[in-house]
């Protein structure tokens, strides 16, 4: 899996990473897949339900310690 | 147009009051349908604020203009930023300060009544999380029941009142919110009773919570008698305040009645449940009013904002106190429950004192309804 880009919304909060993201992912062309790093724990349920909401697909989706990396494809 | 902040006392309130109060809930919609802010006389809109990035105009229509207009998120600043384009389209706004995690911590005190020479007996209900705490107050001297683990409101209270806290109960091990009753007597000097048999894994020291015993509070030396009444776990204990309240902790509600389940032995407790709210309680004056530990939804709420109803009311009403057969009743306790409350097992352990989680891991445990109950 090769991410087209990274975005580190590292230490923000609600609704700041997902703001972040969509902004982000307004860039990317379909089918491009961006690695979010996040530490806001809304985010589990938040960004799942936003890339649904938006058509975007999450393909992977780590824990490493207090970091939560999604990788969401473009739709 | 203008952003204005609500606090959750507002809200409060507003649902005590009985005032209408428009809620646009920015929350996903599975957090929402689970838990949200429940008043008589409230309108919900549920939209997620990630659908709202590109903008608020296909709502402003919906917003009504004749009432409140308040925007609730989990922690804030998702409410805000959304109360701040609705505010750019022309229209005044409310935001819910701290979101529902301060609705979730809330408590509002409310008199429930007097007692014997000038004692009285307070609630404090947590409005967002139906849980329903305890203070008796004679001259001097204060004991609390089922205390919430917000030490400083109860502490506080107790110096508007110019009482000493001298006893702190808990009726049980509680599984859906953290007790702050330890923590009230370690900071008070009081004693903290908890029923044993609801304690034998639990590390810190305490004083048994026996049947019959009876502690004896301030000049009028008002009486707090225990009643063991086990059911919803093996320990569970009432008390008889002043030969006048019953408090039945999550044995017996206002129109439910507790589960058996939270600490994992439902079929094992079934038929002390159904003992303690057939035959136990049966013994009591029909007189008594009940003050229970929960409320599951605002139905429940008398006129000032209390939950409280006369015991023989309850025999008479109660779908949980009027299930003829055993068998039926067994099945109603220990089948088709409703979905435990959130983080139940972490609960438990931090009311054993086995866990010590800092706060914000405190308020995510407690997240979402109490869920205590089966009708």
């Amino acid at each position: 899996m090769n991410p087209t880009k990274i975005l580190d919304v590292k230490g923000m909060s609600c609704p700041m990473p997902i703001v972040r993201t969509k902004k982000e992912m307004d860039t990317l062309n379909t089918g491009d897949i961006l690695e979010v790093h996040v530490t806001d724990k809304g985010a589990l349920s938040d960004m799942p339900a936003w890339a649904n909401a938006a058509g975007h697909t999450i393909i992977d989706q780590e824990e490493d310690a207090e970091v939560l990396k999604f990788f969401i494809k473009k739709a | 147009m203008t952003v204005f902040k609500m606090t959750a006392a507002q809200v409060a309130r507003k649902v005590i009051e009985n005032q209408s109060l428009f809620i646009l809930d920015v929350r996903n919609k599975d957090a929402f349908e689970d838990w949200k802010i429940e008043g008589h006389s409230f309108d919900y809109l549920n939209i997620p604020y990630f659908d709202l990035l590109d903008g608020v105009d296909e709502i402003i229509p919906k917003l009504p203009a004749d009432k409140d207009v308040l925007v609730v998120c989990a922690k804030e600043g998702s409410s805000l930023m959304v109360a701040e384009m609705i505010s750019d389209a022309g229209r005044d706004v409310f935001y819910l300060e701290g979101g529902m995690k301060s609705w979730s911590s809330y408590l509002e005190p409310i008199k429930v009544g007097d007692l014997t020479d000038g004692g009285e007996i307070y609630q404090f209900v947590r409005l967002g999380k139906g849980c329903l705490s305890y203070m008796v107050v004679s001259e001097g001297e204060a004991a609390i029941i089922d205390a919430v683990r917000f030490k400083d409101v109860f502490t506080n209270f107790a110096k508007e009142k110019n009482v000493e806290i001298k006893h702190v109960f808990d009726t049980h091990l509680h599984a859906d919110h953290i007790s702050g009753g330890r923590h009230i007597a370690k900071a008070t000097g009081a004693t903290y009773y908890l029923p044993p048999k609801d304690a034998e894994e639990v590390v810190f020291d305490y004083t048994p919570l026996e049947d019959d015993l009876t502690v004896k509070v301030g000049t009028s030396q008002i009486e707090v008698g225990a009643l063991y009444s086990p059911g919803h776990t093996i320990g569970s204990t009432s008390f008889i305040v002043d030969s006048k309240y019953l408090l039945t902790g999550d044995i017996l509600f206002i129109d439910s009645i507790g589960r058996p389940d939270l600490a994992g032995l439902a079929e094992d407790w079934v038929g002390d449940l159904r003992e303690t709210l057939y035959h136990r309680y049966r013994e009591l004056a029909e007189d008594l009013i009940v003050l229970p530990a929960h409320f599951m939804n605002i139905e429940e709420l008398n006129e000032e904002g209390t939950v409280a109803k006369r015991l023989g009311d309850l025999v008479a009403e109660n779908h949980g106190l009027n299930i003829e057969s055993e068998e039926e009743f067994r099945h109603t306790v220990t089948d088709n429950l409703p979905p435990q409350p959130n983080a139940y097992e972490l609960i438990r352990q931090v009311n054993m004192g086995k866990i010590t989680p800092d706060n914000d891991e405190q308020t995510e445990m407690e997240i979402g309804p109490n869920r205590c109950a089966v009708r």
